[in-house]
């Protein structure tokens, strides 16, 4: 104790207390301040600017999941469309063909229509012709045979009865 | 004063610094009548020659050295700075001619000093050497007040002039830049060491006021253990003054920050029986107004001061086991010795200044602690 006592110098002490107060002002006023705030500063930054990825991160999986979920949703619409247009191509083609066979029976109907009332036509205008030939010949056979009268006429009936129509 | 300017002078004294710790370029003084022949060589010598040394002198000794028979003292003087009976007194220690027995009387300003073993007299009149009384009390001579730019004076001012341009300049490139550059990334981890590790833990939520008292301490006392161990051996956190003035410094911030939760636990100390709380509570003011302290204070002294004689004991073996080793052999053994010794120095050096400010930060964390609300 003694010793510790006889090592002391109370002018060592007071200059080392002025000179450490004066030292210790100047280094929070010029460097500490200034240091602490700048690497508190940075420390904020760096710490927003991980925070501001991080979200940066999660927002581009959002956006990607709702790309995806767009994607799905637009094969889905392409399917349903494809889907509907084969459907109506096959409607259409069955109406089509619908369409077309009444349109053919109809034609069909007409066409036998036409052959019918043709085939009358030809046929009455066949019993006409039939009827004059018939007149003309049994005016030569009349001009001819006005003798044997009876002959002629079991002449006329037995060529009328043979004439078949059709 | 602009950036550039001051960016020479931080250059500068930066460089001049760094010569000047690591140099042995010094002025030589004239010389001082001595017996040739005879160095210090002997027990009693070497044992005072280190007591010398750990001691605070007013001038740079570095080394001395004989020629024509005189023996030469290499090193350079300091100002001398007294405030005595006739006022304020000035001039260079060159003047005591390396005297520290008092035998060369200066006379100044009406007033004659004279200086032995470190520490400077004003004679009073008629006296021309000092005598002492039986308890060491000088019985002709008053003590000046001595203000004197001594080697720790000399090395707290360099020190301090040191740390505010090393960081004063990190502080204004953080303006330009958020990275530093150069020095600067070597100090800025050590400034984020200090708060992170020290501050912080210790202090808790409030670290940010005390961190700019702790930073200070810390880098003051490194870089005065460092300087410690190179030649021009400064002591400066080696005196006992000066690690009380810190210790004091503590003491002073943890008391004026302290809270009723701390004063209500050293003072009333809830959940010991009633009869024991006023022996804790002596037990406790003692702890907090002296021991902490006193503490703090003799564990730093104690440590560097013990560095520096351990270093120099074991130089000192190439002197004194000269007869039984021959030269070689104790030459070789000190060096190997004092440099594994000067290694864990460095570590010391940095780990003392780590346990001051660590403990000062863990005081002031107990003055400020907030206590639980029940």
């Amino acid at each position: 104790m003694e010793q510790l006592l006889e090592n002391f110098s109370l002018d060592l002490f007071v200059k080392q207390t002025i000179l450490f107060l004066i030292l210790i002002f100047l280094m929070v006023k010029f460097a500490w301040k200034p240091i602490l705030k700048a690497l508190n500063d940075r420390e904020e930054g760096i710490k927003d600017a991980l925070d501001s990825a991080e979200s940066a991160k999660l927002e581009m999986q959002n956006l990607q999941a709702d790309n995806q979920k767009l994607l799905q949703e637009a094969r889905l619409e392409r399917e349903t469309m494809l889907k509907e247009a084969r459907d109506l191509k096959n409607k259409m083609i069955e109406d089509a063909k619908g369409e077309a066979s009444v349109q053919a029976s109809k034609i069909i109907e007409q066409a036998q229509a036409a052959i019918a009332s043709e085939k009358q036509a030809a046929i009455s205008d066949l019993k006409a012709q039939v009827a004059n030939l018939s007149l003309e010949i049994a005016e030569k056979v009349v001009k001819e045979e006005l003798s044997n009268k009876d002959k002629q006429l079991k002449l006329v009936e037995s060529m009328l009865g043979e004439a078949k129509l059709n | 004063m602009n950036y550039k300017g001051i960016k020479v002078v931080s250059k500068l004294t930066t460089i001049f610094s760094l010569i000047f710790l690591i140099s042995f370029t010094a002025f030589a003084n004239d010389g001082n009548k001595g017996e040739y022949n005879d160095p210090v060589n002997t027990q009693e010598e070497i044992n005072e020659y280190i007591e010398h040394h750990v001691k605070d002198s007013h001038d740079f000794h570095l080394f001395d050295y004989y020629s024509n028979g005189e023996e030469h003292a290499v090193g350079f003087p300091l100002p001398v700075i007294l405030w005595g009976e006739n006022g304020l007194t000035a001039f260079m220690s060159s003047a005591f001619h390396h005297d520290d027995s008092g035998k060369v009387i200066v006379e100044k300003n009406g007033s004659r000093f004279v200086k032995n073993h470190g520490t400077i007299y004003e004679l009073a009149d008629g006296a021309d050497t000092v005598v002492y009384d039986a308890e060491h009390h000088p019985t002709n001579a008053s003590k000046p007040f001595d203000l004197s730019i001594t080697k720790s004076v000399f090395g707290i001012l360099l020190f301090g002039l040191l740390m505010l341009l090393w960081f004063g300049k990190l502080g204004r490139q953080y303006k330009k830049n958020a990275v530093p550059t150069g020095f600067g990334r070597v100090l800025e981890p050590l400034v984020i060491y200090v708060r992170d590790e020290i501050a912080k833990p210790n202090i808790g939520p409030k670290y940010r006021k005390f961190t700019g008292y702790l930073m200070t301490v810390f880098f003051f006392i490194w870089i005065s253990n460092l300087a410690g161990l190179m030649p021009f051996g400064f002591n400066v956190t080696g005196q006992l003054a000066v690690t009380a003035s810190m210790a004091i410094f503590t003491l002073v911030v943890y008391l004026f920050s302290s809270n009723g939760h701390f004063w209500s636990h050293q003072l009333w100390m809830p959940g010991v029986p009633y009869l024991i709380r006023p022996l804790l509570a002596i037990i406790e003011l003692a702890g907090t107004l002296l021991i902490k302290p006193f503490a703090l204070m003799v564990r730093l002294f104690a440590n560097i001061t013990a560095g520096h004689i351990v270093v120099m004991s074991l130089i000192s073996i190439g002197i004194l086991m000269k007869k039984d080793m021959s030269a070689f052999g104790s030459t070789t053994l000190s060096l190997v010795l004092s440099m594994f010794i000067t290694l864990i120095e460095v570590l010391v050096a940095f780990l003392q200044a780590y346990i001051f400010t660590m403990l000062s930060a863990l005081f002031i964390g107990m003055a400020v602690e907030e206590g639980e609300h029940h």
